[in-house]
């Protein structure tokens, strides 16, 4: 087990805590710069969808797990930002044009949903982002003149001065460095006032209030954010699979954006790529088990939506922190060898909370 | 001018007339205290002056300045903070970040500053850091720092509570029972901490409190509420043997 001994304040804002953090980091980075060159094509295409899921996950983390505001409408800002990247590179614009548009857009579209749900809480607030999701996937459907309606959109691959990034190994790049540079975003604002503030708002509004937190701008705030991420992943998703329609951003892509989430460990960017992965992985499991399943099982419809239900439940009721909680276990448990209890992580019971004004 | 003024507060929850015309004046570098009987609305008062419930009528100024109608959240900004009864911390953040969060107000950086931490972040957050500390030092809370809040005893919360408050460092700290669940031990180092807030950091104090021991060792002036109307005030030994007060806890000889 490693004892940190601080002697400066800077020890405990730097991005690498210690010099454990820069070796297997580095290393992972390593790992992730080789890996195109040793993959097949397929992995290294599942990759790129790790890494949208996971660049969404970060935008979704941001609200739900950081600011506390649920959205079960998240699939229109994924919506908002692949049609603007779309139409915009079907216009003939670069992606240096088209890509901060995405991310644009959506953040305008986050802060329209953003301003009611400053007067909503939880249960209302799901309700009103998941109406707005049907909105959007309906605007879309009908605008056919903008969108192509129900007959969808062909979208080609993205192009920055000059070079267009129609290799699996290009667009691997592409989607790599966004995700690492909307994470290292992220860490950033964590560890300053503005992060500080969204946690205050999930923790207790009243007192955040107290302690002179606007919860207007700061609510919002985190919508756009949220969103501008979450268009930023629609982009990359729309040239992902060159062909975007209505029936990719329903209800049930909010859900399964939220089960990333979820099942990654609420309140850790870790999380959100570890689910991430994990719902890229899971399907890829599932079809190989297809294989020893007896046929009658194998040939359910669904058995994928049925795996992805029974999961999250479980998820919630013995994991709720998640794929990162249950990692944490592991490591504490690999740190303090033999000395790992079983109550460790369990949550201590909180003290009497005054109930006014919630 | 007065620094802290409160004239014809009220405010009704339906029928009932939860503060009826309350007026009173703090000076600057005092503690005064309100004390009165349970529902006799000494914490809705604190709400008020929190701007968490809007008054029904009655103003309040702080160092000249009308209150009423401004956004919750520019009360602490114009250098007003608050502890709550049942502690309001967030819990699942260490110590040090509940009270960095106390800095909020200080903040200095913008949005994309932060997001790229550039190096006038990192001096600020080091400024902060340090402002914290003196904090920390001060209510003797090096040995919690890093410890999550939600592990912490009811007594070290409340403590970390003050010291949250007075990380916005305040010109007037508004404390709502600093000794509701505290042992007579921490109860009389809750009395040191007021006394050190009022004498050295020069904070003026409006506290609401139910311990008469801490009430008359601390306070200045002392303001007695019974079912929302102001019964007595002045001096704490004054209030306390003053025959309305007497009767509004003991009940009336009849």
């Amino acid at each position: 087990m490693r004892f940190i001994f601080k002697t400066d304040y800077r020890q405990d804002i730097r991005l690498f805590r210690h010099a454990g953090y820069v070796f297997w980091y580095g290393l992972l980075g390593v790992v992730l710069v080789a890996a195109p060159f040793v993959l097949s094509e397929y992995v290294i295409s599942q990759l790129h969808f790790v890494c949208i899921y996971s660049i969404v996950g970060f935008g979704l983390m941001l609200l739900v797990g950081f600011t506390g505001q649920i959205s079960l409408g998240h699939a229109a800002f994924l919506a908002v930002g692949a049609y603007t990247e779309a139409l915009l590179q079907g216009a003939g614009m670069p992606l240096w044009v088209s890509l901060p548009s995405a991310a644009l857009l959506s953040a305008a579209a986050g802060i329209i949903i953003g301003i009611p749900a400053l007067r909503l809480k939880g249960i209302y607030l799901a309700i009103a982002t998941l109406a707005f999701n049907v909105i959007v996937e309906e605007i879309i459907t009908r605008w056919e003149g903008l969108t192509g309606g129900n007959g969808g959109k062909h979208v080609k691959p993205a192009e920055l001065f000059g070079f267009t990034f129609d290799s699996d190994v290009s667009f691997y790049f592409l989607c790599l460095s966004l995700t690492v540079l909307s994470c290292l975003m992220l860490i950033n604002l964590l560890r300053s006032p503005t992060g500080r503030a969204f946690v205050a708002i999930r923790d207790s509004e009243i007192s955040a209030s107290c302690m002179g937190v606007n919860l207007a701008k700061y609510k919002t705030m985190s919508f756009a954010l949220s969103a501008a991420l979450t268009g930023v992943g629609g982009a990359l998703y729309a040239h992902k699979i060159t062909f975007i329609s209505p029936e990719q951003f329903t209800l049930l892509a909010s859900i399964e954006l939220v089960t990333i989430v979820i099942i990654g460990g609420i309140g850790s960017l870790h999380g959100a790529v570890f689910g991430a992965a994990f719902i890229i992985v899971l399907p890829q499991v599932i079809s190989v088990a297809k294989d020893y399943l007896p046929s009658g099982a194998a040939g359910i419809s669904g058995l994928q939506a049925i795996v992805f239900g029974v999961l999250l439940v479980a998820f919630i009721i013995f994991e709720p922190m998640g794929i990162y909680g249950r990692w944490l276990k592991v490591r504490t448990w690999f740190e303090l060898f033999p000395f790992y209890r079983q109550g460790m992580f369990r949550r201590q019971k909180s003290y009497m909370k005054s109930e006014r004004l919630r | 001018m007065s620094f802290f003024r409160v004239e014809d507060l009220g405010i009704s929850f339906g029928g009932v007339r939860a503060v009826d015309a309350v007026s009173f004046e703090v000076n600057q570098g005092e503690v005064y205290t309100i004390i009165g009987p349970n529902g006799a609305g000494k914490t809705t008062i604190f709400n008020l002056i929190g701007l968490l419930y809007p008054a029904s009528s009655g103003t309040i100024c702080f160092e000249g300045r009308t209150l009423n109608g401004l956004a919750p959240h520019r009360v602490a900004q114009l250098g007003i903070a608050r502890t709550f009864q049942n502690i309001e911390l967030f819990e699942h953040a260490t110590v040090l970040q509940n009270l960095l969060i106390g800095r909020h107000r200080h903040r200095s950086t913008s949005l994309w500053q932060e997001m790229a931490f550039l190096p006038a972040v990192r001096r600020a957050e080091l400024a902060q850091r340090e402002a914290v500390e003196k904090v920390i030092d001060f209510l003797e809370l090096a040995h919690y720092r890093d410890g999550l809040v939600a592990g912490l005893p009811y007594g070290v919360r409340k403590v970390i509570e003050l010291g949250r408050a007075l990380a916005t460092e305040p010109r007037l700290l508004l404390l709502d029972e600093p000794s509701s669940g505290l042992n007579p031990e921490e109860t009389n180092e809750m009395a040191f901490w007021i006394e050190d807030i009022q004498k050295e950091l020069g904070i003026t104090v409006l506290m609401v409190e139910h311990d008469m021991n801490l009430v008359s060792r601390v306070s200045d002036r002392v303001l007695a509420l019974n079912e929302g109307r102001s019964i007595a005030q002045g001096t704490p030994a004054e209030v306390q043997s003053h025959p309305a007060v007497i009767e509004a806890y003991l009940g009336g000889s009849d």
